[in-house]
């Protein structure tokens, strides 16, 4: 009984050492994407709020929570108030299984993989249902065009996945970067490099980012599905999205940049190899977003039903192949040691 | 079974990409667009009965506020109109000055436009690269008129006054430190046309630089190319003008077909498309902008060759100098009667249209001999584009009437007038 109340103690701490970090690692995020754009744009970003607009982020959050949470009269009630927290609690429950180093993880399943697709998938049900339960035509259109985008490129990212799962021989996260030893020109980001690629935009994709944001289309449907959500509620949403930005970006690293290895075997490797890595992927998406103009929905459709899937699939067969005959210097000994 | 219906959306007025006030009541099939329907009159002012209330000369101000990102233009038209009434002469050097701002005008027009395109199409940091050389061109206005937007500097016989010798210098501040200031009057040390002329100079640059982020970005074509085509009869058929006609094949351009102005004297190209998509009027208003850039330096040569006077020298028209006015009789006399009665204008009616950066913009002036008008219509190009938005939209997805307003380059200001 003891034993399980402290197992159950020491969870809640370790827990609350992930999300902490997580939640101040957003608010910084955001920050971050406001100066590393407003520097692309020839401006300045956010200054006056703190030194160099350190504060920023938390007078937004202050300003947030002093607003009015304003439910729509037509509104699914209920529905309408628990679809924030249906999108924000999967993108931080993914957190659980990702190994920050070699011994620096929550949960070290099995399937780990596994649980992070599953994870990151339920978070689309938490913008269909806050476009379903807005009753409003713009965030109903955002929740459309949410829905058949998710199941596309879901699709797409699984088969990337396939690809890393092969190599390794392994669900397990922490397996998965072990494989990735001894040296850089071992991560799997070179015999994967399709795979990865369209990995990491298809994650672009699935977190709404830029240019693939047509669920929330600023110029096009207003905000899209959370058009109609007022201070904490759109706050959560927001903080969903950059979760989701980080844990994508966290997930390239594990899968395909050596997570916490350090570039030259043996040299140092830890924690903060895989801070930077991931640092370098969440850059690219603040990039993406001060570069490309947004697609059309039907366009994105195309991409990645026409484009990604046939890439993937092409590449496991070759991967495939290349397994079965253990060819250097990637896919030797891949077939003995599994 | 349940009937079905199409899903009407209203798009607007309050509407990121709604231009201002447009409101659209879309009827769609799901994303695709059967019928737009644009309601106007959120921004009418009533500027043509306004002007009927005033003398000739107070009703300058007003034209500004018609298209407020290409103020001069408006003024020109209007100004244009009453000279052709009056049969007034309008001094060689104010010519150029006019043709000068016009391209000025124009090329601030087009960065506005591209900027709003861009960001409409999503490629957001476009914006903020137009705005950044649209402070120079309205430093420009600032210099000529003490106003950035309104200038109210074209006047009837000439312009308010001459070029300045010297540009408004930015001061250390709070905000501002001395060597920032020094940094940013760097090209501030000479005369208004030393400033224009390095502006010129510079300008081609950024526009390959635009080009690079938009001309062949494959996200940009697929959003643009082969949306809202207009085929060159229709597009004549609907009156539209500038670029919206020219990016259908059509080489229309007043400047080269009814010269006004020095425009005859001038070199310049007049950029046409083949498709009459977005991407053709892109590529076309792109164009533009170099060519008005040469206009610029052109005129800025030959102003730095020919002083002399910029306002005709008739005092029924224009107001005496102020120093004249302090010491001669009849010189107050004609200060006081310009600035309280204004001047009258023969009986007759005229017509004169001006190439402004959206299209024809012309001002249509009917005078029953009073110093006001007895009628004023003014012709805005914007109105006719707009009229053609559901049929350019229609069957497309909604993401591309957000191109299509976007490539109209509408702005409300002279639409609902």
């Amino acid at each position: 009984m003891l034993d399980a109340l402290l197992l159950l103690i020491w969870t809640i701490i370790k827990i609350v050492l992930i999300i902490v970090p997580l939640l101040i690692a957003v608010a910084y995020f955001t920050l971050a994407e406001r100066k590393v754009i407003g520097s692309m744009q020839v401006r300045v970003g956010p200054n006056r709020v703190g030194w160099w607009g350190l504060l920023q982020p938390f007078a937004d959050l202050f300003k947030l929570m002093t607003k009015e949470v304003i439910v729509p009269t037509n509104s699914a009630r209920f529905l309408f108030l628990i679809a924030p927290v249906l999108s924000l609690a999967p993108a931080f429950a993914a957190w659980a299984v990702i190994p920050f180093s070699e011994r620096l993880v929550l949960a070290d399943i099995n399937a780990g993989l596994l649980y992070v697709l599953a994870m990151t998938s339920i978070g689309v049900y938490g913008v269909i249902i806050a476009g379903w339960a807005s009753n409003s035509k713009y965030a109903f259109l955002g929740a459309m065009r949410s829905a058949a985008q998710i199941v596309a490129y879901e699709i797409a990212m699984g088969f990337a996945l396939i690809g890393v799962l092969m190599v390794s021989g392994s669900l397990n996260l922490g397996d998965i970067v072990r494989a990735q030893s001894g040296g850089m020109f071992h991560w799997f980001f070179f015999p994967l490099l399709p795979l990865a690629i369209v990995y990491f935009i298809s994650g672009v994709a699935e977190t709404n980012r830029a240019p693939f944001d047509v669920a929330e289309g600023e110029s096009e449907i207003v905000a899209g599905f959370h058009v109609d959500y007022s201070g904490m509620g759109f706050a959560v949403f927001f903080l969903a999205e950059y979760a989701n930005m980080i844990m994508i970006s966290a997930l390239m690293t594990i899968m395909f940049l050596g997570g916490w290895l350090s570039p030259i075997d043996g040299f140092g490797d830890g924690f903060h190899w895989f801070l930077i890595k991931t640092a370098i992927s969440m850059f690219l998406f603040l990039w993406f977003r001060a570069t490309f103009p947004r697609y059309r929905y039907d366009q994105i459709m195309r991409l990645g039903w026409k484009i990604f899937i046939p890439v993937t699939i092409v590449w496991i067969a070759v991967v495939g192949v290349a397994i079965f005959y253990g060819i250097p210097p990637w896919f030797d000994g891949i077939r003995q040691a599994v | 079974m349940p009937e079905i219906r199409n899903y009407t959306l209203n798009f607007g007025p309050q509407h990121p990409a709604a231009h201002g006030v447009l409101r659209l009541v879309l009827e769609m099939d799901g994303e695709v667009i059967e019928r737009a329907d644009p309601h106007i009159g959120l921004l009418h002012r009533g500027t043509e009965k306004l002007a009927e209330s005033k003398p000739y000369n107070q009703s300058i101000g007003y034209m500004d506020r018609l298209d407020y990102v290409s103020m001069m233009c408006n003024e020109h038209g209007y100004v244009l109109a009453i000279e052709k009434l009056l049969g007034v002469e309008v001094p060689e050097r104010a010519q150029y000055i006019r043709v000068m701002f016009d391209e000025i005008t124009r090329i601030l027009n087009h960065l506005m436009w591209i900027g709003a395109h861009a960001l409409d199409v999503g490629a957001m940091s476009m914006f903020l690269y137009a705005f950044r050389e649209r402070e120079d061109l309205m430093d420009c206005y600032e210099a000529v008129s003490g106003a950035r937007l309104h200038a109210t500097y074209y006047r009837p016989g000439g312009v308010a006054r001459d070029l300045p010798d010297h540009m408004p210098q930015y001061q250390e501040s709070k905000w501002r430190s001395q060597a920032a200031a020094d940094k940013a009057n760097g090209n501030r040390q000479g005369s208004l046309l030393d400033f224009i002329e390095d502006f010129a100079s510079r300008f081609p640059k950024y526009v390959d630089e635009y080009e690079t982020l938009l001309t062949d970005n494959r996200i940009w074509k697929q959003r643009t190319v082969g949306i809202g085509v207009v085929t060159p009869e229709r597009a004549l058929q609907l009156g539209f003008t500038g670029a919206m006609l020219r990016g259908s094949g059509i080489e229309w351009d007043l400047r080269k077909k009814q010269p006004y102005e020095v425009y005859d004297r001038m070199q310049f190209d007049i950029p046409v498309g083949t498709n009459g998509d977005c991407y053709d009027r892109y590529l076309v208003r792109i164009e533009e902008m170099r060519q008005s850039n040469n206009i610029i330096k052109q005129c800025a040569e030959w102003l730095r060759a020919n002083p002399g006077n910029v306002l005709t020298e008739d005092h029924k028209i224009a107001p005496p100098r102020r120093e004249t006015m302090k010491g001669d009789m009849e010189a107050l006399i004609h200060h006081f009667k310009l600035f309280t009665e204004g001047f009258c204008l023969p009986a007759g009616e005229a017509y004169a249209a001006v190439e402004h950066p959206k299209g024809e913009f012309g001002c249509y002036l009917v005078s029953d001999g009073a110093n006001k008008p007895y009628r004023l219509k003014v012709r805005a190009p914007g109105f006719a584009h707009l009229a053609g938005l559901n049929e350019m939209s229609s069957g497309h997805m909604l993401s591309d009437v957000v191109a299509i307003i976007g490539t109209q380059d509408i702005v409300f200001g002279e639409i609902d007038r």
